[in-house]
């Protein structure tokens, strides 16, 4: 079984009466260390479909295999200690906590980890976890004292510190300019390449779709390409056929 | 996720805000400072209430002539004379609830030491068994005077320390004479000192002595007011519709013979005394020992059923309950008001967490998507409402003691340190913080994830 595995998956959002469906019948599977670009015009259900998968969000009809667990009717709870264990999440708009240091930041998910880490293990993990994404001169800068990039770093960080398999991220680069886009997509192809961990992309960039090893586009809900690449030159020629 | 770090996350979160959160912890300060006040001043009244009572002599039961009445007038009370000495020795020989009890009578008259004067408050003429129901056996000087002395009604007398003060100065007045209305006494005896009662009279104002000595010799007073049956029995006056105003008693029954009175000879009261005290067992017995001296009273001055009883039983016990329950309910009352301003405090603490919560949506979806539970935000804002709460719980330990010192130094009042106040103070405010805190942090704890990530 794959990492990852969707069977027929449907969101309608119910709007009073009138139901708008989202997800038409979405069936996919990832496999361990894969790096994937969603991509797709606006409003065609990207981000819902991330939210499925980052189980922030349950399916309306459909199965979602995750890890070999069949996600999509367990509580919320229970939602939570697997978003905790396995899933990492990063944003559009980074997310960080303001006033409260990168170190901190960063080690933040570990206090609603099941393991009972002590603060100085914290925060040394949260030190090492800062060091592998290039910020270990910035343990104690506020996320106001850094850039946009490092403040994404500490944001990619922060995901890695329960060391999921699966990393989520929704339009990473989005807020970002095209220099420290790259250094962020950079560091996502090493974590994918060295630690093999499994890297799922929303984008609208053919330039950093080009990154992915699999490009998956969705259209009016339903998956209408799913072209696997080679690297990323070809990878951006072919984006632009 | 462990409370103490917990604890501490909440800390920052405040420290993020501190003016903020100082105002808003502003009502605790007070409501709690208020409460702390409150409850020192109250103990500290209280205990000196009960230093006040027990000087007193808590257990004591006084014994009055009761109210005469005519035509639906009252005279008040001891406007009869009914009470007697052999009252006295009857209550202590059969009311088993007694310890003891004592004979008084009072005069009001100037006491001349060389050539010094004053007017002692109380002259009392007693029976040394006084001293034991006042709980004022132990002397500071010299000895107390005997049953012996009563029996003669020699002239000794105890003296009470304001006594001692102003006619001696200083100077030890056993074995000395005083005068009173010229009639020289012998000191024998200095009382302890007792301090003000609770209505603020001076109790060591105060001279002992026996009671003959007292009725017969200072106040003057004879045999006079005998025995009123016999003394209706020989009165010749005739009641005529002239004398509107009859001095005597009117003759109800026909007078005894001779030889009725040799049969059944009523018993003849020497005199008459003012008051009764009695000192029962302790203070469980004090409704019993009421209980049989009426009985034994009505039954000692011939009453029938239903005639009302012709003296009074008053309670100490009554009287310091009534003075400590208003002071309590005193205390309850301002105690209840610092209740309220706690509750205002309250409701700002709900307010600003509210905006906090609002505020910080995005932080709260972010918790969650990293694996926050409903119960961990829940448990992170409750914590940090609790530790605001305490906070200012501390803060208002602190002004409020500091209040009551003040009060202390300046107004003079009693003020007692109680741990319990502060005990209380804490754990008040850990409940307000609490139950005010509940709802925005149950809020909180139900945002959806995606929603909240998405609030701007
Ligand atoms: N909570 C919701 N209630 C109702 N409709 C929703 C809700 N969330 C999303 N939608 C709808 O679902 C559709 C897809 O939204 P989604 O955010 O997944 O688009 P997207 O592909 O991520 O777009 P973009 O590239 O602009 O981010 C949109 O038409 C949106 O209106
Ligand atoms: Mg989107």
């Amino acid at each position: 079984m794959e990492l990852i595995e969707l069977h027929g998956i449907e969101k309608t959002y119910q709007m009073g009466d009138i139901s708008v469906p989202v997800l038409k019948g979405i069936s996919l599977s990832i496999r361990q260390g894969e790096l994937i670009a969603l991509t797709g015009s606006s409003g065609s259900g990207k981000s819902t479909l991330m939210n499925i998968l980052g189980c922030l969000d349950r399916p309306t009809t459909g199965e979602y295999w995750l890890d070999s667990q069949e996600t999509s009717r367990l509580s919320s709870d229970e939602r939570a200690l697997l978003r905790n264990r396995k899933l990492g999440f990063v944003f559009q708009s980074f997310n960080l906590l303001a006033r409260t240091s990168a170190i901190e930041n960063v080690a933040m998910p570990l206090s609603y980890a099941a393991e009972n880490l002590s603060d100085r293990e914290a925060r040394g993990r949260a030190a090492e976890m800062l060091g592998r994404v290039g910020l270990a001169d910035r343990l104690d800068h506020y996320p106001s004292q850094l850039s946009g990039g490092q403040q994404q770093r500490v944001a990619i960080a922060r995901a890695l510190i329960n060391r999921p398999p699966v990393l989520f991220a929704d339009e990473p680069t989005g807020n970002l300019d095209s220099r420290t886009s790259e250094e962020v997509l950079q560091m996502f192809e090493r974590l994918n390449s060295e630690d093999g961990i499994t890297i799922i992309m929303v984008t609208h960039d053919p330039k950093v779709a080009g990154y992915a090893q699999r490009v998956i586009r969705i259209d009016d809900g339903l998956i209408q390409g799913d072209v696997p690449a080679a690297g990323p030159e070809s990878e951006a020629q072919g984006g632009a056929v | 996720m462990r409370v103490f770090t917990t604890a501490r996350t909440a800390f920052k979160a405040l420290r993020r805000n501190p003016m903020r959160a100082m105002l808003t912890t502003l009502g605790i300060v007070i409501g709690v400072g208020a409460v702390i006040a409150m409850m020192e001043i109250g103990a500290g009244s209280s205990s000196s209430l009960k230093k006040t009572i027990a000087s007193m002599g808590a257990n004591v039961l006084v014994i009055r002539p009761g109210t005469a009445s005519s035509g639906g007038i009252s005279f008040g009370v001891g406007t009869t004379t009914t009470l007697t000495p052999q009252d006295c020795q009857a209550i202590l020989r059969e009311c088993p609830a007694i310890h003891n009890a004592a004979p008084i009578v009072r005069a009001r008259t100037q006491v001349v030491y060389g050539n010094r004067n004053w007017v002692p408050n109380t002259m009392y003429g007693t029976t040394p068994a006084f001293l034991d129901v006042q709980d004022w056996s132990i002397l500071a000087e010299g000895e107390p005077f005997s049953d012996r002395d009563v029996l003669n009604g020699n002239r000794v007398c105890l003296l009470g320390q304001t006594l001692v003060r102003e006619l001696f100065e200083g100077e030890s007045p056993v074995g000395k004479e005083i005068r009173i209305k010229n009639i020289s006494f012998r000191v024998i005896g200095v009382l302890t000192p007792k301090g003000a009662n609770m209505m603020g009279q001076d109790q060591d104002d105060v001279i002992l002595a026996p009671w003959t000595t007292i009725k017969y010799r200072v106040t003057g007073s004879s045999l006079s007011t005998t025995n009123q049956s016999a003394s209706t029995a020989a009165t010749d006056t005739v009641n005529t519709l002239s004398n509107l105003y009859p001095a005597d008693q009117i003759s109800l029954y026909p007078e005894r013979s001779s030889v009725q009175q040799a049969d059944n000879p009523m018993p003849v009261r020497f005199a008459n005394i003012e008051s009764i005290m009695a000192a029962a067992n302790n203070a469980g017995e004090i409704s019993l020992a009421i209980e049989q001296m009426t009985a034994l009273l009505r039954e000692r001055h011939h009453l029938r059923a239903d005639e009302p009883d012709d003296f009074s039983i008053r309670d100490m016990a009554e009287l310091t309950k009534t003075l400590s329950t208003t002071t309590t309910l005193m205390t309850n009352l301002l105690l209840a008001v610092a209740m309220i301003s706690l509750v205002v405090g309250g409701v700002g603490i709900m307010n600003i967490m509210l905006v906090s919560v609002t505020e910080r949506t995005r932080e709260i979806g972010l918790r969650m998507a990293v694996g926050a539970r409903g119960r961990d935000i829940l448990q992170q804002f409750l914590v940090e409402a609790v530790v605001l709460c305490l906070t200012g719980g501390a803060m208002g330990i602190v002004l409020g003691h500091g209040g009551s010192l003040l009060v202390q130094l300046l107004l003079k009042w009693p003020v007692e340190t109680s741990p319990a106040a502060i005990a209380t103070a804490v754990l008040v405010s850990a409940g307000v913080g609490i139950i005010f805190g509940f709802y925005p942090a149950w809020k909180a704890s139900r945002f959806d994830p995606i929603e909240a990530l998405r609030f701007e």
